[in-house]
């Protein structure tokens, strides 16, 4: 029964979210309020619709109801609970139902939250979010529906695909769906503003909460997303330029542009119809995702076997999305256009300039991700575009963004004294200079020069942003108490930004760190044997074996230690899964501070030798943990009084004295 | 700014991102793009020595030779035509005969495929839509092996 009550669960959904589609719709042009109103309601019960269908496929994934067709295909008697659940959104349908349960979440907090909008726009939201939650409803239940029962039902399931038994994975694509996803509410905030053909810096404030939260989870997700890829498929690598890694890194580009211009719309007015196009790109890109992930058309070692009609389908929503979207904005957009004086030196000028970049580097890698499609669809060769190109092509541009990001928060709205700014940076880039040649000698004696180049810019942005604050707080001008007290009267969205920006920097040092300077020794070990790596001993004592829930294993064992002392211990193995006789291969990863020591074991050799991948990979936990302060900064920026959800009203009826530390606000 | 420089503005901003992406575009792409190619565009002697390609095809059945170095050898056919291909360094998981599998590297003067590169899949049933295009062109069906393993 569990199964068939979620299914009609997502059957009734389909219904509200058809009318959530149209009736508040007719009711904005007749200007009838309860029409309006009851977009509301029923993005909540649509909601608790969806909510229901998708817990009752956890539950069959939970109970291994092996007469649910899904359950039986990805999932198995014997896994663990949380693989177990994890396997609801380990496959196509479930995936599906996820992507729409977290757009009518957001959907519902749109409704809950935003009783405070004009009415014609929140109402207008919702139904633009009703045209996106009706067609996948309807995608799902028509091409892709999870509750389908099998008769006979079989007694044992087929087992979730091995390698998608790991936490990493387990909580991967709730996160990065949730970014995807979370970037609809700002694709129907600038398709409401386009119907309603006005816009302000109230809906600039409206919008940047909920970019800032979806870039958030966007991010969280491709760094889990990129852990994940680096422990469990056993290269070692962090980023592949793979054409599904690309699909995730667009929207965050355009994403990241997105929450920057919004930031000069609700300054300064200014940039309003490029904000727009940026929120209809952004969503456009993450169901650009969403397709290629899905359908398989390109050659990806991330893709997973699937069914080519639905690819057409999500690429007919696709297309008929981004069309229609765009049209509107021709017609409409020139009702938008504001008229603002504008000077290329100030805080807006860079900001724009860091829109052009990144719009540049999501266009190369845009290009080089459909290239190869476009070659074959017109002359049949078939090529592929790899990592050289991608990383030739967009390290130039992200090198420029990352020289000019510590300029940006020092220059002035309206018009900036690029000189002082200059000035007061010298002493910081004189800083970045000689720690970066610091650190390369610690990490290498011969250095290439990018190599150096790279981790001076990453100095150069994590001292650029603390400088920031600490010049705001006007450090050495006052006395020391009265820094602090201003340093820590900043507003939250300064924190966020400086955090934002150091975080880049952290994740730039850890990926020059380890593309340059990691050592990898690629040998065949006997038992007894030790190898160098790193300037750290390893020594290979031999595998066993060892039985896990639902898998068994053989287990290398590695003995680390340095200048004689033994340090640690490390066990990577490569399992087989019972049920489908896959293998895996668990790395063995020892964190030596932020670097790593990362073994694989290959295949048996003669005589109990095995075949041993070593890597010391020098501060490489600096990339995701970069990731992470940049997602710290975005917190502290969703936090700052001024974004809170519900009180832009306010803040706008205070007197001008209140008012006036937004000036400053980064 | 008046109305015609803001135009102005905007075209030009555009038409510098527009053309910073292109030129970066064409600068990398000169020789960064990998061509494609089957164990028969080989053998019509379609590819030279110097140029890395992606060699794709099925592993033939029995052809996998591990030594007991980490070098392996194993055979990549089209069914109409087979290439040796050499490759030091440890396989992914799902490599195994009688699967579609991607490989990246350089003919060598014997005919020899040096590959530094075997691409892995998270996937059994997943095949490369190259391979499968390929094998197709090449049969018209999939013929040869035994699908026990993949099953």
């Amino acid at each position: 029964m569990i199964a068939e009550a979620g299914h009609f669960a997502l059957i009734l959904a389909l219904f509200f979210t058809l009318m959530q589609s149209i009736y508040p719709f007719i009711g904005y042009f007749k200007n009838d309020q309860n029409a309006m109103m009851s977009a509301r309601a029923n993005a909540v019960v649509q909601f608790m619709l969806i909510a229901f269908a998708f817990a009752m496929l956890i539950t069959s994934f939970a109970t291994s109801d092996f007469s649910v067709a899904l359950v039986q295909k990805h999932s198995y008697s014997l896994q663990p609970l949380i693989y177990k659940i994890s396997a609801t959104w380990g496959n196509h349908e479930g995936s599906m139902l996820m992507w729409v349960f977290i757009l009518t979440l957001f959907s519902a907090l749109v409704a809950i939250f935003g009783v405070k909008l004009p009415l014609t726009l929140q109402s207008l939201v919702l139904v633009v979010q009703g045209w996106i939650s009706f067609t996948f409803t309807a995608f799902i239940i028509f091409t892709s529906n999870p509750f389908i029962r099998l008769s006979p039902a079989p007694i044992e399931g087929r087992d979730l695909n091995p390698i998608l038994q790991d936490f990493g994975l387990a909580i991967h694509p709730p996160l990065l769906y949730c970014g995807y996803v979370g970037f609809s509410v700002a694709f129907s905030f600038a398709v409401a503003a386009l119907i309603e053909g006005k816009i302000d810096n109230i809906w600039a404030r409206w919008v940047r909460p909920w970019t800032l939260l979806a870039w958030m989870f966007l991010t969280l997700g491709i760094a889990m997303g990129s852990w994940w890829a680096y422990y469990e498929l056993g290269w070692g690598g962090f980023w592949f330029w793979d054409p599904v890694e690309n699909a995730s890194f667009l929207p965050w580009l355009t994403g990241t542009a997105l929450l920057h211009s919004a930031i000069v719309m609700e300054k300064r007015n200014a940039l309003k119809s490029w904000t727009i196009l940026l929120a209809i790109i952004t969503f456009s890109m993450s169901l650009l995702g969403t397709f290629l992930v899905r359908s398989g058309v390109l050659t990806s070692v991330h893709a997973f076997a699937s069914d080519p009609t639905r690819g057409i389908v999500i690429l007919c929503i696709l297309l008929v999305t981004v069309a229609g979207a765009l049209s509107l904005y021709v017609f409409r957009a020139k009702l938008l256009t504001s008229q603002t004086l504008f000077q290329p030196i100030s805080r807006e000028g860079g900001l724009i300039i860091n829109n052009l970049l990144l719009t540049a580097i999501m266009i190369v890698v845009f290009v080089g991700t459909l290239y190869p499609m476009i070659i074959e669809a017109i002359n049949g060769s078939r090529i592929s575009v790899g990592a050289p190109f991608f990383n030739l092509a967009s390290a130039p541009l992200a090198a420029m963004l990352a020289i000019i990001i510590p300029f940006g928060p020092m220059l002035a709205w309206k018009r900036a004294d690029l000189l002082g700014a200059a000035q007061r940076l010298a002493i910081i880039a004189f800083l970045a200079f000689c720690l970066g040649l610091l650190l390369m000698w610690r990490l290498d004696n011969d250095t290439p020069v990018l190599a150096s180049f790279g981790l001076i810019l990453g100095i150069w942005l994590i001292f650029g942003a603390i400088y920031e604050l600490l010049y705001r707080a006007k450090l050495g001008s006052v006395p020391v108490n009265i820094f602090f007290k201003r340093l820590f009267g900043l507003p939250r969205s300064a924190f966020g930004a400086a955090f934002g920006h150091m975080g880049v920097g952290i994740s730039v040092i850890g990926v020059i760190a380890v593309t340059s300077f990691q050592h990898e020794v690629i040998t065949v070990m006997e038992p007894e044997k030790s190898v160098d790596v790193g300037g750290y001993e390893v020594r290979f004592d031999g595998v066993s074996d060892r039985a896990g829930p639902n898998y068994h294993e053989e287990y290398g064992q590695f003995i680390i230690s340095k200048g004689g002392s033994q340090i640690a211990a490390l066990e990577p193995s490569k399992r087989t899964y019972r049920a489908s006789r896959q293998n895996t291969t668990e790395a063995g990863i020892l964190h030596l501070g932020l670097s790593q020591l990362f073994i694989t074991l290959g295949d048996p050799k003669n005589d109990g030798a095995y075949a041993v991948t070593l890597f010391y990979k020098p501060l490489v936990s600096l990339i995701w943990g970069g990731a992470a302060v940049m997602v710290l900064g975005g917190f502290l920026s969703l936090m700052d009084r001024r974004l809170r959800i519900g009180i832009s009203k306010r803040v706008k009826k205070m007197p001008d004295s209140a008012q006036k530390p937004s000036m400053s606000e980064a | 700014m008046t109305k015609k420089q803001k135009r102005l503005a905007v075209i030009g901003g555009l038409l510098t991102v527009g053309g910073i992406a292109i030129f970066m575009i064409l600068f990398a792409a000169q020789d960064n793009l990998l061509y494609f190619r089957s164990p028969t565009d080989i053998i019509a002697g379609e590819v030279d020595t110097k140029t890395r390609i992606r060699l794709g095809g099925m592993v033939e059945e029995n052809s996998i030779i591990k030594t007991n170095t980490t070098i392996t050898h194993f055979k990549v056919t089209d069914y109409a035509e087979t290439i040796e291909v050499v490759y030091d360094g440890i396989l992914p998981d799902l490599f195994r005969e009688c699967q579609g599998v991607v490989t990246e590297g350089t003919l060598g003067q014997d005919g020899v495929f040096v590959a530094d590169i075997v691409l892995a899949k998270h996937d059994e049933a997943y095949m490369p839509p190259e391979v499968a295009e390929s094998l197709k062109n090449e049969t018209g069906s999939e013929i040869g092996c035994n699908k026990e393993q993949s099953s």
